[in-house]
């Protein structure tokens, strides 16, 4: 029996490609030959939808790119509409944005644990994960009112105000979660099995990694020190103190360090901002259709997944002429193939893992 | 006396070959409740808890719904092969269990009925051999389900079945060896007289022989020929209805076998506990069938408790693990073992 330079199909129905995502991977025996993704299956038309919608109506179709990190969506997208607009957003608003914003990032990375693990095959931490993140799912929901599309952005600042009451359930919430992180972290981080399976695959270079426009935690795991957040700062992240967690390794496994001490700074940077939170309005003042005059604009931030910029052009009427979304996990996922080399079949789905690609994203 | 001589030529025989084939079933469905129930109290979920007592009906609802799903073979299957693999494997699991004694014999009047349906001088080669003609089922229906997937799990499967094959073997021999025989009633027999289980007498015997039987049984962390994340379902990814149940209840037999195995080699079989401690000699009065059937549900649980806290292995892993540690280990637990006992 030979299995030599045979083409298998992973999806775009497979249990692990996340999604509707197709790869084309040749092997031999065990050992992956090439790997070549095929995306376009969850393709909806957003871009051009959006030339369609008024600059308001824009907002809740972010919340569909990134499920997992609806809030950073918004986020992305009014920054670059106010950008453009040349409009100051009240302080209270901007720190009541980073505190969804870091929630939100403490939810992605909580689900990628979970599917990470799943992927290796430590299905319990799957469950940890997701159990975890509910908490901040719940946070999310009773601020704004849904859960996975969270809506929770305006352009011009927030929807609503912090109330005392959620502000202590939030504290509550960050106190226990060290604890849960724990609890995750004694079945993987020092497990031999988890790091035989992490350790060392999945490599790639800071110059490689640079050279393929990756970014977010599987940038930082490369050993570059490049965060939005602390680099271009945006709405008022500069007012806060908090490391970027950089590791030299380029695997699976430093990919993973990297996204649970981002949980932690995380978590410091929620409690800051509850501490300082200013008070004031919580949004500025906008007309109710927005006419934004003639212009082009790009904004990124630092979502939980890598940079996520927005470009938008303008022509002077209510609607934009162009929105265009620069997607980390689109962009993330081309240095999928390059990570793969020499590897072999099982570690395409820790590898693809360790990306954290959601495919609403994607395809856009 | 014809009504006793058929009663103890008929009716005993057929009644322990309806119970030979019952018995696994029984304990397959048992099994399946308490890993989903106990898996899932482990990832903080609930699991089945709806159909009968705490769900305990909940495998007879599964079967009856794969009772009533179509059977789907694709047209570039092999026909032959396809149809004979899962009744192969399940086929392997169920005869092997004709061996494997469940309890002391009970005397009626002067009839000795005893707990097995057959006593071979050469049982335990037997178990092990017919154990392994399963994986023959698992290479047909891989290779008959003409598709990648299928193919790459059965792949696997050869090979890692054949690796954790010699270990298997050599740790028994251990156990043979103090024993002084491969006859699975004697080895018992024997651990009785000598008032020591050979789990504690060959402590790495036992652990090398566990782990082993883990990886031939395609278990978590060594379920590669069925990793989900990566093969789909691995061999029985074109499998649907009945035929996919008998590859699902053959697994979970082949759990409960190798179970058997281990608490008949290493922890005294159907034996109680203790028998070194006069103060303890009342365990005596439980029958021994549920010393027995304790010990197997401890190694049952066991294999759930390590599928709900584990990573999968990868396969580079999984071989090397065999051949560079459990292998050599084995061999020198052997030698040693029989030079202490030269000396002793």
């Amino acid at each position: 029996m030979s299995f030599k330079d045979i083409e298998l199909n992973m999806g775009p129905q497979h249990p692990s490609t996340h999604g509707v995502l197709r790869l084309k991977v040749s092997v031999d025996n065990e050992l992956v030959l090439k790997i070549e993704p095929v995306v376009g299956y969850l393709h909806r038309g957003m871009e051009k939808l959006w030339e369609s919608l008024t600059y308001a109506q824009v907002v809740p179709m972010t919340d569909r790119l990134d499920y997992i990190a609806a809030v950073s969506n918004n986020l992305a997208y009014v920054l670059a509409v106010e950008k453009l607009m040349g409009l100051e957003v009240p302080k209270r608003a901007q720190y009541i944005r980073v505190i969804l914003a870091e929630i939100q990032r403490l939810a992605s990375h909580l689900a990628w644990v979970g599917f990470m693990a799943n992927d290796i095959g430590a299905v319990s931490v799957l469950l940890f994960g997701f159990e975890d993140r509910e908490d901040f799912l719940d946070i999310l929901e009773t601020y704004a009112g849904g859960r996975l599309t969270v809506h929770g952005l305006r352009v011009g600042g927030v929807p609503y105000d912090l109330d005392d009451a959620l502000i202590v359930r939030i504290r509550k919430s960050l106190d226990e979660l060290p604890k849960k992180i724990k609890d995750i972290e004694t079945l993987l981080t020092k497990n031999r099995i988890w790091r035989h399976r992490t350790e060392g695959i999945g490599l790639i270079s800071a110059a490689e990694a640079i050279e393929h426009g990756l970014t977010g935690p599987a940038l930082r795991a490369s050993g570059v020190a490049w965060d939005i957040r602390k680099d271009i700062p945006y709405s008022s992240y500069e007012d806060f103190d908090f490391d970027v967690p950089v590791l030299h390794g380029g695997d699976v496994y430093d990919r993973y360090l990297v996204r649970l001490e981002e949980i932690r700074q995380s978590t410091g940077i929620i409690r800051q901002a509850l501490d300082k939170l200013p008070a004031g309005e919580i949004m500025a003042k906008v007309p109710r259709i927005l006419k934004i005059p003639a212009g082009e604009v790009f904004h990124s931030i630092e979502a939980p997944k890598g940079e996520l910029g927005f470009y938008v052009r303008s022509n002077g009427t209510d609607k934009p002429e162009r929105v265009k979304m620069k997607s980390p996990s689109f962009i993330n996922l081309q240095s999928l193939p390059l990570m793969c080399r020499g590897n072999l079949f099982s570690d395409i789905v820790g590898i693809l893992g360790s990306l954290d690609i959601v495919l609403g994203e994607i395809d856009k | 006396m014809t009504n006793t001589g058929f009663v103890f030529d008929v009716l005993i025989p057929v009644g322990k070959i309806v119970a030979v084939i019952l018995y696994p079933l029984l304990m397959t469905i048992v099994m399946i409740w308490l890993e989903r129930r106990v898996v899932a109290l482990m990832q903080k979920r609930l699991g089945p808890n709806r159909v009968g007592f705490q769900g305990i009906l909940q495998p007879f609802a599964d079967a009856f719904k794969l009772f009533l799903k179509e059977d789907i073979m694709q047209d570039q299957a092999d026909p032959l092969l396809f149809k004979v693999a899962p009744v192969m494997v399940m086929f392997s699991s169920l005869l092997a269990f004709c061996f494997v004694p469940l309890g002391e014999p009970i005397r009626i009047g002067t009839y000795r009925l005893t707990l097995w349906i057959a006593q071979s001088p050469v049982g335990l080669l037997l178990v092990l051999g017919l154990s392994s003609i399963s994986v023959f089922g698992v290479i047909f229906g891989g290779w008959a389900s003409n598709s990648k997937y299928p193919l790459m799990g059965a792949l696997r499967s050869v090979v890692q079945i054949l690796s954790y094959e010699i270990p298997i073997g050599l740790t028994a021999l251990s156990v043979v060896f103090f024993a002084r025989s491969i006859d699975l009633v004697e080895i018992v027999n024997h651990q009785s007289r000598a008032k020591i289980w050979f789990g504690f007498m060959l402590p790495v015997s036992f652990v090398v022989f566990w782990i082993s039987a883990i990886a031939e049984t395609n278990r978590a962390p060594f379920d590669l020929p069925e990793a989900e994340s990566e093969l789909v379902a691995g061999y029985h990814t074109e499998y649907s209805g009945m035929k996919f149940a008998f590859f699902y209840i053959a697994e979970y037999a082949h759990m409960v076998l190798v179970s058997s195995l281990v608490v008949l080699m290493f922890f005294g079989g159907w034996l109680a506990p203790f028998p070194n401690v006069p103060a303890l000699a009342f365990l005596k009065v439980i029958p021994g069938f549920f010393w027995y059937l304790i010990k197997i549900m401890f190694f049952l649980y066991l294999y759930v408790w390590i599928r709900a806290t584990l990573p999968r292995y990868r396969f580079d892993e999984l071989i090397r693990l065999a051949w560079k540690w459990l292998i050599p280990l084995s061999l020198v637990n052997f030698l040693v073992a029989a030079l202490l006992w030269y000396i002793l």
